[in-house]
């Protein structure tokens, strides 16, 4: 069903009682010409991709539990595309373009919100790093503006800049095109456009193993409902990217750690735009619910408990309270980690595999979520054309063995 | 927070250690390829599972040790010191189902 101002009418008189099913349940087929394996919002966006502007629609998306249940549902839904290097900026800003009339091309209210990303410095350090990622974002046609403190306190009143704090603001960056999107809209959005193109999406059913041919090409895989002819696989498992690769004998350069976020009591308006700072560990913005969103840093050790340790939230939780101390008293309702793909540049890998019909889009670490449209629309024509698109040409496997890094890490250490 | 037994000080909070990534990874002879580079550089087990690490006493005694950790439930099964040789990671995964803390 086409949704629309008169569709909604139509059921309100209806009771309500005709909306349809979103997605279809299929059973799995015994073959598909792509098998994507992970049903989070890039691995669903990849197969809208393939069917909406490749023509292969008999996809699977194999997902082991249900979609979204994974990082799709555990970020704080910042969407930016302010990054330092050329090739980054293609990438994210190939994803932000995207998401301007993503609601209107899915026929879903993603509810994309460019309500501005500030992204505040605390030391000359901080401005000095700042100021040339704005230089370096305006060369490449992308907005990204300084503001001096009073600057940001206009832009966001309930922020402290007072000078007598432990990390006084000195400034901030401000991409005007940033915001937020619902992460659960995009993961639904996708699915429901991917299923109506034919695409069959297959919950509780998990990849045991990936079956390889004589030659070595990729043949079929494994799953807890049995095996699934496949002419090309997709790999999109975000934590468990290294787990998944392994069964096709791939050892990637990844190492996962929890992540966490947590959610505070729904509050009136009050938070304007997305605050992010680096330096001392914090980034909050306010969900149309009310609740405040804010993310925490990443533990110090490899894990899959989906679980992280306390003092990393309390020491964001101190920085928001620094930074906005009229939220001193407000009460936290949630917090929940998910466990994130991080490579040693901080910058995903969307590339094909040394294994024939094997392409992994993973390595996304602690920033995936804004760059989900761009990711699965670029990793959608690596699979169909067995060559990468102009965005992610640079993000290869073999950067790591030929040197060729794309280092944001010393740009976004935490908040990324 | 995880409680870490340090083979010479005994059991301390988390936060006076510093994970130092996968252990048994020998850098390669000057001749290594590339590729092997790739390998001691940047490419990891990232197991989940049992694993083998470095942490090192950075806020107590300041020495290096390793461990064999469950990257699921995060319990030690197992905390030796560096130069000792790798416990059998298959072994260590049979015997401690229950996740035994050494």
């Amino acid at each position: 069903m086409h949704f629309s101002y008169l569709s909604l009418i139509r059921q309100a008189f209806a009771g309500n009682a005709g909306w349809p099913r979103q997605w279809r349940d299929p059973e799995p087929k015994p073959g598909y010409d792509v098998v994507i394996i992970g049903g989070g919002g890039h691995g669903l966006a990849t197969a809208y991709y393939l069917a909406a502007e490749h023509g292969i629609r008999n996809v699977a998306v194999i997902e082991r539990g249900w979609i979204g249940g994974g990082n799709s549902g555990r970020n704080t839904t910042i969407v930016r595309s302010n990054y330092l290097w050329e090739e980054s900026e293609a990438l994210y800003d190939h994803a932000l373009d995207i998401w301007q009339d993503l609601s209107q091309v899915l026929n879903y209210n993603v509810m994309y919100s460019a309500r501005g990303v500030l992204m505040l410095a605390h030391t000359v350090h901080d401005v000095q790093t700042s100021k040339r990622h704005i230089h370096a974002n305006r060369l490449y046609g992308i907005d990204n503006e300084w503001l001096s403190p009073e600057e940001c306190r206009d832009f966001c009143p309930p922020l402290n800049i007072s000078k007598d704090i432990r990390y006084p603001v000195m400034g901030g960056a401000l991409q005007r095109k940033g915001g937020v999107a619902r992460h659960d809209a995009v993961v639904w959005g996708y699915a429901r456009a991917a299923s109506g193109l034919g695409v069959d999406i297959i919950q509780n059913c998990e990849v045991t193993g990936i079956r390889r041919s004589a030659s070595g090409a990729v043949e079929a895989v494994e799953t807890s409902r049995g095996a699934i002819k496949a002419n090309k696989v997709g790999i999109v498992a975000a934590g468990h990217s290294s787990v998944v690769a392994a069964m096709a004998g791939v050892r990637l350069p990844l190492e996962s750690y929890p992540l966490q976020a947590l959610v505070s009591e729904p509050l009136k308006p009050i938070i304007p735009c997305v605050v992010m700072s680096n330096t001392i560990h914090a980034y909050i913005s306010q969900s149309d619910k009310g609740d405040l969103v804010i993310g925490a840093g990443t533990d110090q050790y490899v894990s899959y408990s989906q679980t992280g340790g306390l003092y990393i939230n309390n020491h964001t939780i101190e920085a928001i309270c620094e930074l906005f101390p009229t939220l001193r008293r407000v009460r936290m309702m949630r917090g929940w980690g998910g466990i994130v793909d991080t490579t040693p540049d901080r910058s995903p890998i969307l590339a094909r595999t040394p294994v024939p019909g094997l392409y992994i889009n993973c390595g996304w670490g602690t920033g995936g979520f804004k760059a989900t449209p761009g990711s699965g629309h670029a990793f959608a024509h690596t699979i169909a054309r067995d060559e990468p698109h102009p965005a992610n040409a640079a993000f290869t496997l073999e950067r790591f063995r030929d040197g060729r890094l794309i280092d944001e890490a010393a740009a976004a250490a935490v908040a990324h | 927070m995880l409680l870490i037994r340090c083979p010479y000080c005994g059991e301390r909070p988390e936060i006076e250690f510093r994970n130092m990534g996968e252990a048994h990874i020998l850098r390669p002879t000057p001749a290594a390829s590339d590729d092997e580079m790739a390998d001691f550089l940047y490419r990891r087990s990232n197991t989940k599972g049992l694993i083998a690490e470095r942490w090192r006493h950075i806020h107590g005694c300041g020495r290096f040790f390793n461990a064999v950790r469950h990257t699921v439930t995060d319990k030690f099964v197992v905390i030796y010191k560096s130069g000792e040789p790798k416990p059998d990671l298959a072994v260590l995964a049979a015997a401690s189902t229950g996740g035994a803390r050494s």
